[in-house]
Order: structure tokens, then C-alpha cells, then sequence
């Protein structure tokens, strides 16, 4: 062979890996969370719209629901929000949000002002719950199914392909209101 | 609106870099006069347009545009103006327009170098240069576009990474990425050289100045980036073998064999196919480094947001680029035949043994990094690869490279005679000797079995290079630019053997708890812990340690290390306290509140540490030298006519 061909015939094998690479690099995100396929941790906390009201976790079982971490000082939240808000319109599934390290007053605003994706909204001040859910920064959201288990996890915003690709596939038909 | 400006003004370079290419390459291949013309001005514009694209995601930091979805994600109103401008590059959109600013910055000044060169295949090389900067322009505008509104705007945006919000954010990343871009312009100098089907010695002797810069750029930033790191992390540590590092080490490994091999073919005419291959390499393995950092392939301390729609992006260009300049090489290389030769010994053979041995090291690195890739690729399960397996390779690779350097420097040309020098080769080598016992045994009594085989090698580099420089100017003679880079350069790497061989063995490090008033002694310092009180900066608050440093009852230095807890991303980070005392840098980190005023605490002693930033400093001072040679600025001679300064080296 000739010899100068031998930087390409290492070259095209190096190609292959790195495409493989790549087509197994969106589950690196998966593998790295150790909650999939496990239950959800339990939490009980203040609910943002009434302070006098307790959101527990053990409640939401039963059915599909995306838990959603955010907050307003978080800027990925607002970018995400809009995709929320579709969500909630297409009503597949209710949003659970985690309000994280924010403040309650702000928050209420924020949900005033841009509307609200979220069924519920629990408040977690001291990131407690957060840190039960190996949450990274905000935004990230948990897909969790019926019997509490996480099944998928989205590290940033939940964009619309995200959802479309990502999210409805991972939810059986059967689940959906109105079939 | 200026957002949408940057925006519009990225297009329009976009344009001109087609432009560019196209009349580069296409210009001289078709003899058209004109279109050979019309390559400066594109070049000349596209700068204007990224300059004006740079200029305006600027005023959107500066100005606290939350509108622009980059700014709301990497900046914030509290974050200090200083910051705001620095985090334009701190994350993947940025960093990249940053990229192309620089190549823009190169491009710009080959045109101006390239009134030396003849007209055509000047045209040659901006046209390659055009190319690359075609593929990244395409690649930011179509998935990492940086002006991209968001609609309603943000309130506040979501902060810089506190890591980054640091001094050091403002010269690493130029730097370093003036050193990758830089060796595109090597590429651009061999894949002209390919179309033309022509390369003389004066072909690299135009490409040897640009290469050597670029180099001291990229040992510049490295250096900056292990600084950095040191300091910055808190863990003390200064190199880590991480897939991102590995990325910058690679081209430099390949860098620095394709400036020797550079040397051979100005200086002889020979190592041409394989000069060639090497500035290929240097710049695939800057643009690989580009792919795994952004690609999200390998996980790394430093990767950003992984997308895989920008790594397939970026692997489909590597294939363009890299695979079209293989093929243009697999086709052309072939045409380039070496008329002189060389005898065992002489200094070409040393010069070959060097490019061997680096080009392995770059492999094993090359070897390590992908390693857990190509396991997860077989589903071989997940590999890691780490210190272990580094450190003994590259010292396999490294040692021999050393203990050849000073036979090669003292080796003639062509001819394999080393039998002159054996009496000064002999005497630097007892003297290195020497100095490594004294260094391993006197001063420090203990150490591996590395270490003085290190020092000795080092030490020996570094006397080896000095004798001929010190003769020349003992007797008068002038020592041309060339030479004394070459020898700054070489002392440089002397030292940085020495550093990095005795740096762990000397290295003291322990993790103490300590209440209020307690101390701890350590390698003859005492270290006071004097409590912590609360600190408040302008976008974080947290604790701040005084830790007083005695050493036999007198003052050394008083050390303030903090933990940090910045508001907007609620990131703990730990600063560092630093102080150089007698060559040692001591390194207190502060670490965990153990209740009842106690707190753990990390004190590290490095000895040479400091050393191995200089080293490379001196390194990169070398290159800057050398690049700058008289040899390298001569005006062109007319076309058809022989070089008389190169008349003298030619081979007989």
C-alpha cells in the first residue's frame, strides 16, 4: 500500500469511534443520573400559592407527571418557560414545580406576569430537596411515572424538541386523557 | 438592536470567508489574475464584520442585555463589569466567536506577512484559512448562534460560572486559543503547498515563524490554564490529565515536533512529506480538541453544554478538513522528493529520534484520552484511564527525548562526527550529575528514584545548551535571534524536567482540624489558625479564614483563604492562599465548618512548583525569540532568483 495513505487508513477508523461517540452521547446524561428508574424521594413542602398548604410527594403517585425544578433568578428557567406553558396547554401530563432557593413573593409575580405551567408548586428554601433529587442547577426536570419512579431526566431547559422527542414517547398512549 | 447587528455582520462574514476561499484557492488554480486580487480585500472585510460581531455581544454584556439569550444565561447585573466583558467567552457560543476573532486576527496578519510571498500561492494560503474560517463561522451561525433573543426578556440573567470569575478568564482563553489558531496557519502554509505541488526550503522558512509563534502561545496558555487550575480548584494540584488538558497538550506535543522538523527542511531539504504530515496534525488535533470539548462525547471538569446536533456538526467538518487534507496529502505527498541525505549521528538523525519520540508521546496521549471512548464504542464497559497510566508513559517518551537533546544540539549537520563534543557533552553531563545528588541529597535528602534521573537530565540540557552561546560570546561573536531562542527555549524545557520530576517527591500535604488560636507545624512553618469571620464581595458573600505563617519564631506571611457562596447560582467555591517563602509555595485551602469554631483545613508546601509556570514562560520567551529572526524577515528576493542567505546551508 502506498505509505501515504496510511495517515488516512487511521484516520477513517478514528471517524467511526467518534461518530459512535456521539450517537451514545445523549446517554451519558441519562446514565449520569443514579435516580432512573428508582422511586422518586419523598418530600413535604409549602405549596407557593398557600403557605398554609403542604404538597407531599406521596400524593402525586398514581399518575404521570413532570417534576420541574426552577426559580427566577435562574435564566434557563425563563427560557424553558414558554415550552412549560405548551405543555401545560397540550395537557398530556400535570408540571409539578420545585421552587428552589427563591423567593416566594417573586415567584408568585413571575407566575403572574409570564402564566403558569404548574398544577402545583411546592417551595423548597433550604435546597433540601433539591439535593435529595442530586439536582445540579436549575432548570432540570424528572419524568415520573405512575408507581413513582424517575424514568427520564433533563438536564437544562426543557425545549420543545426535547419534549416532542424526548418526553411524550417516554409516556404511553393509554395514559393520555381521553383515550 | 445591536444584537441584530452582530447577528447580520456574522452573515456577512460568513460571506466574504466563502469569498475568500473561493477566489483563494480557485484564483491561482485557474490563473485569474483578478480574482487572486480580490483575496486580500475579503480577508481585510471578514475581520471588520467579526470585529463588529465581537463588538456588539460587548455592549449587550456591558450594557445588561437579558434580551439576548447568551447574556441572560452567562452574565448578571451584579456581576462586576470586569466579568461582564471577560464572560463573553465564558461559555460555548462566546468562546467560540472568540475562535473565529483570532483566526480573523492571524488572517489579517498573514496577508500583511504574506507581501513577501509570491502572489499565487499567498492566495494559496489565505483561500485554506478561508476555509476553516468558513466552517466555524457556519458552524456558530447555524448551531450556536450567541445573538439569539429571548422574547419576553430575562429580569436578571443567571450569573457567569463563579469558576470562571476570575482574573485568569481574561489572558487563558486568548492565549490559548491564539496558539490552536495560530497552527491553522501551519495547515493553511502545507495544504498550499499540496495544491501547488511545490515545496522548496523557502517554503519553510516562510511557515517557521508563524509555526513558532503559535507555539509560544499555545505553552503560554497551557501554562496559564495549569495555573489556574492550581489555584483556582483548591485541591493544589497542577496537571490532571483531564480529556480537555489532554486536548491542548496534544497539538502542543505535535506542535513541537513540527518546528523541529521545520528546522530540517529549511536547513537540508529533507523530512518534507513528513513536515507536512506534522503541520496537518497540529491543527486536526487543535480541531479535535474543539470537537470533544463541545461535542459532548468525553466528560470532563471543563466541558461545555454538550449538544450533539453541534458534535455532528463539527465531526462532519473534521472529516471535510482533516480528511480532505489526508487526501490531498495521500495524492501530493508522493510528488515531493528529499535529494540529500544524512549519516547516523548527525544532527538530522537526533532531530528524527525527536519527532519520534514526540509524536508516540502525543499518541499515548492520543491513546489515553480516547481510550474510554473506543471501550464505550465496543461495549467494553466504562474504562478510565488516569495518572496511572499517564505519568509512567510520557516519562518513557520524555526521558530518552532529554538525553538525546544535548548529543543533538552538539551533533554537525549531515554528517555524523559527534566525536568533537564528546569532552564538553562528557563535562556538562558530570556537572548535571552532580548538581542532581546535591539537589536530591543535600538539600532535600529524600526523594524517588525518578527524581535524580529528572534533575540530571534537566540540569544536563540546560549546561549542554549553554556552551555554545557562552563560547560564542565569550569570544565576541554576535549569536543570531535564532540561535539564542532555540537555547532560551531549551533551558526552558530543562527546567520544566526538573520541576516536574522533583515537584511530587518533594511535596508535603496534610488536612488538619483546627479550632480558633490552634496551630500546626509543618516542614519547619508554622501555620496559626486565627479564626474566620464573614467576608462580603460583590456578587457573593462567605467565610474568610486568617491563618498566620511563622517559621522559627519570625513572620512568614499571613495567609487569607475564603469559601465563597455566590448569590445567583448558589456555587460554594474555595479562593486559595498562595505565598511564595525560600522557593516553597505554600498553599492553604479552607475547608469544611466541623462545629464549635473548628474547620478542616489543607496546607500544602510545593517546592518547584512555581518553577514549572516559569519554565514554560521561558519556554514560550524562546519561541517569541526565535520567531522574531532577521533570517525570517528578509524581503523576498525576485521570483526567479536564489535566496543568498540560504545559498550558504545548501547542500553540496
Amino acid at each position: 500500500m502506498n505509505r501515504f495513505l496510511l495517515p488516512m487508513a487511521v484516520f477513517v477508523p478514528l471517524v467511526a469511534i467518534l461518530a459512535i461517540g456521539i450517537y451514545h452521547a445523549p446517554e451519558k446524561d441519562i446514565i449520569a443520573s443514579p435516580l432512573l428508574g428508582k422511586p422518586a424521594p419523598d418530600f413535604s413542602l409549602p405549596d407557593l400559592a398557600d403557605a398554609a398548604r403542604t404538597v407531599h410527594a406521596a400524593d402525586l403517585r398514581g399518575r404521570w407527571y413532570l417534576f420541574n425544578v426552577w426559580g427566577t433568578w435562574c435564566g434557563g428557567c425563563r427560557a424553558e418557560h414558554e415550552t412549560l406553558l405548551e405543555i401545560r396547554r397540550a395537557n398530556v401530563l400535570p408540571l409539578v414545580g420545585l421552587d428552589w432557593k427563591d423567593d416566594d413573593a417573586q415567584a408568585r409575580a413571575w407566575l403572574t406576569q409570564l402564566g403558569n405551567p404548574y398544577a402545583v408548586v411546592a417551595v423548597d428554601h433550604a435546597g433540601r430537596t433539591a439535593i435529595d433529587y442530586g439536582v445540579y442547577g436549575a432548570p432540570e426536570t424528572f419524568l415520573i411515572n405512575p408507581q413513582g419512579l424517575v424514568v427520564y431526566k433533563v438536564v437544562g431547559e426543557v425545549t420543545h424538541d426535547v419534549w416532542t422527542r424526548e418526553i411524550l414517547p417516554r409516556v404511553p398512549r393509554a395514559a393520555f386523557p381521553g383515550t | 438592536m445591536l444584537p441584530e447587528l452582530g447577528h447580520f455582520a456574522l452573515i456577512l462574514a460568513l460571506l466574504l470567508a466563502a469569498l475568500q476561499a473561493f477566489f483563494g484557492i480557485a484564483g491561482p488554480a485557474l490563473g485569474r489574475e483578478r480574482w487572486i486580487a480580490a483575496v486580500t480585500p475579503a480577508v481585510a472585510g471578514q475581520f471588520v464584520m467579526v470585529a463588529t460581531a465581537v463588538g456588539c455581544l460587548a455592549a449587550a454584556f456591558i450594557g445588561d442585555d437579558f434580551s439576548v439569550r447568551y447574556v441572560a444565561s452567562n452574565s448578571n447585573s451584579a456581576l462586576p463589569l470586569f466579568y461582564r466583558v471577560t464572560a463573553l467567552w465564558g461559555a460555548h457560543e462566546g468562546s467560540l466567536l472568540l475562535w473565529i476573532l483570532l483566526l480573523a486576527g492571524w488572517t489579517v496578519a498573514v496577508a500583511v506577512g504574506a507581501a513577501r510571498l509570491p502572489r499565487a500561492f499567498a492566495a494559496r494560503v489565505l483561500g485554506v484559512l478561508g476555509v476553516v474560517s468558513f466552517g466555524f463561522l457556519l458552524f456558530t451561525l447555524a448551531t450556536s448562534n450567541p445573538f439569539l433573543r429571548l422574547d419576553p426578556p430575562a429580569g436578571d440573567g443567571a450569573d457567569l460560572n463563579p469558576i470562571l470569575q476570575d482574573p485568569a478568564l481574561a489572558v487563558h482563553p486568548p492565549i490559548l486559543y491564539t496558539g490552536y489558531v495560530g497552527f491553522a496557519v501551519a495547515f493553511a502554509f502545507a495544504c498550499a503547498a499540496m495544491l501547488e505541488g511545490r515545496l522548496d526550503q523557502e517554503w519553510a522558512r516562510w511557515t517557521r515563524p508563524w509555526t513558532t509563534t503559535a507555539w509560544a502561545f499555545l505553552t503560554c496558555g497551557i501554562a496559564l490554564g495549569s495555573f489556574w487550575a492550581y489555584y483556582e480548584l483548591g485541591w493544589g494540584g497542577f496537571w490532571f490529565w483531564d480529556p480537555v488538558e489532554n486536548a491542548s497538550f496534544m497539538p502542543w506535543l505535535v506542535g513541537t515536533a513540527l518546528i523541529h522538523s521545520l528546522a530540517v527542511t529549511d536547513k537540508r531539504g529533507l523530512f518534507k512529506s513528513w513536515t507536512l504530515l506534522l503541520a496537518i496534525l497540529a491543527f486536526s488535533l487543535s480541531m479535535l480538541g474543539t470537537f470533544l470539548v463541545r461535542s459532548g462525547v468525553l466528560v470532563s471538569v471543563h466541558s461545555f453544554a454538550a449538544d450533539p446536533a453541534r458534535g455532528i456538526f463539527i465531526l462532519a467538518f473534521l472529516v471535510l478538513m482533516i480528511g480532505g487534507a489526508l487526501a490531498l496529502y495521500a495524492w501530493r505527498a508522493p510528488l515531493l522528493k528529499s535529494t540529500a541525505g544524512f549519516e547516523f549521528g548527525a544532527r538530522e538523525s537526533f532531530l528524527l529520534f525527536n519527532n519520534l519520540l514526540l509524536v508516540i508521546a502525543a499518541a499515548t496521549v492520543f491513546a489515553g484520552t480516547l481510550a474510554p471512548l473506543i471501550s464505550d464504542a465496543l461495549k467494553l464497559g466504562t474504562l478510565s484511564v488516569g495518572v496511572p497510566y499517564f505519568n509512567p508513559t510520557f516519562m518513557l517518551t520524555m526521558l530518552p527525548l532529554m538525553a538525546l537533546l544535548p548529543l543533538g544540539i552538539h551533533a554537525g549537520w549531515k554528517r555524523g562526527r559527534l566525536s568533537d563534543s564528546t569532552r564538553v557533552l562528557l563535562l556538562t553531563l558530570a556537572g548535571a550529575v552532580i548538581f542532581a545528588l546535591t539537589l536530591c541529597f543535600g538539600i532535600f535528602a529524600h526523594g524517588a528514584v525518578l527524581t535524580p534521573v529528572g534533575a540530571a537530565l534537566g540540569a544536563w540540557v540546560i549546561l549542554a545548551s549553554l556552551v555554545d552561546p557562552l563560547d560564542r560570546w565569550r569570544r565576541g561573536l554576535s549569536l543570531s535571534r535564532a540561535v539564542l531562542g532555540m537555547t532560551v527555549a531549551h533551558i526552558g524545557i530543562g527546567l520544566a524536567v526538573i520541576a516536574l520530576t522533583s515537584v511530587e517527591s518533594f511535596t508535603f500535604e496534610r488536612d488538619v482540624a483546627l479550632g480558633s488560636g490552634a496551630s500546626t507545624s509543618a516542614a519547619g512553618y508554622e501555620f496559626r489558625f486565627d479564626g474566620v469571620a464573614p467576608i462580603e464581595g460583590p456578587n457573593y458573600d462567605g467565610v474568610g479564614a486568617t491563618i498566620t505563617v511563622t517559621r522559627g519564631g519570625a513572620p512568614v506571611a499571613v495567609l487569607k483563604p475564603q469559601k465563597r457562596q455566590y448569590w445567583v447560582q448558589h456555587q460554594l467555591t474555595t479562593v486559595t492562599a498562595i505565598h511564595m517563602s525560600r522557593g516553597n509555595n505554600l498553599l492553604v485551602a479552607l475547608g469544611d465548618d466541623l462545629g464549635a469554631g473548628r474547620w478542616s483545613i489543607r496546607i500544602q508546601i510545593r517546592p518547584l512548583v512555581t518553577l514549572i509556570w516559569l519554565a514554560a514562560l521561558i519556554m514560550a520567551i524562546g519561541g517569541a525569540v526565535a520567531a522574531s529572526d532577521r533570517r525570517y524577515r528578509t524581503a523576498r528576493a525576485p521570483a526567479a532568483a536564489p535566496l543568498p542567505a540560504a545559498a550558504g546551508e545548501q547542500p553540496t
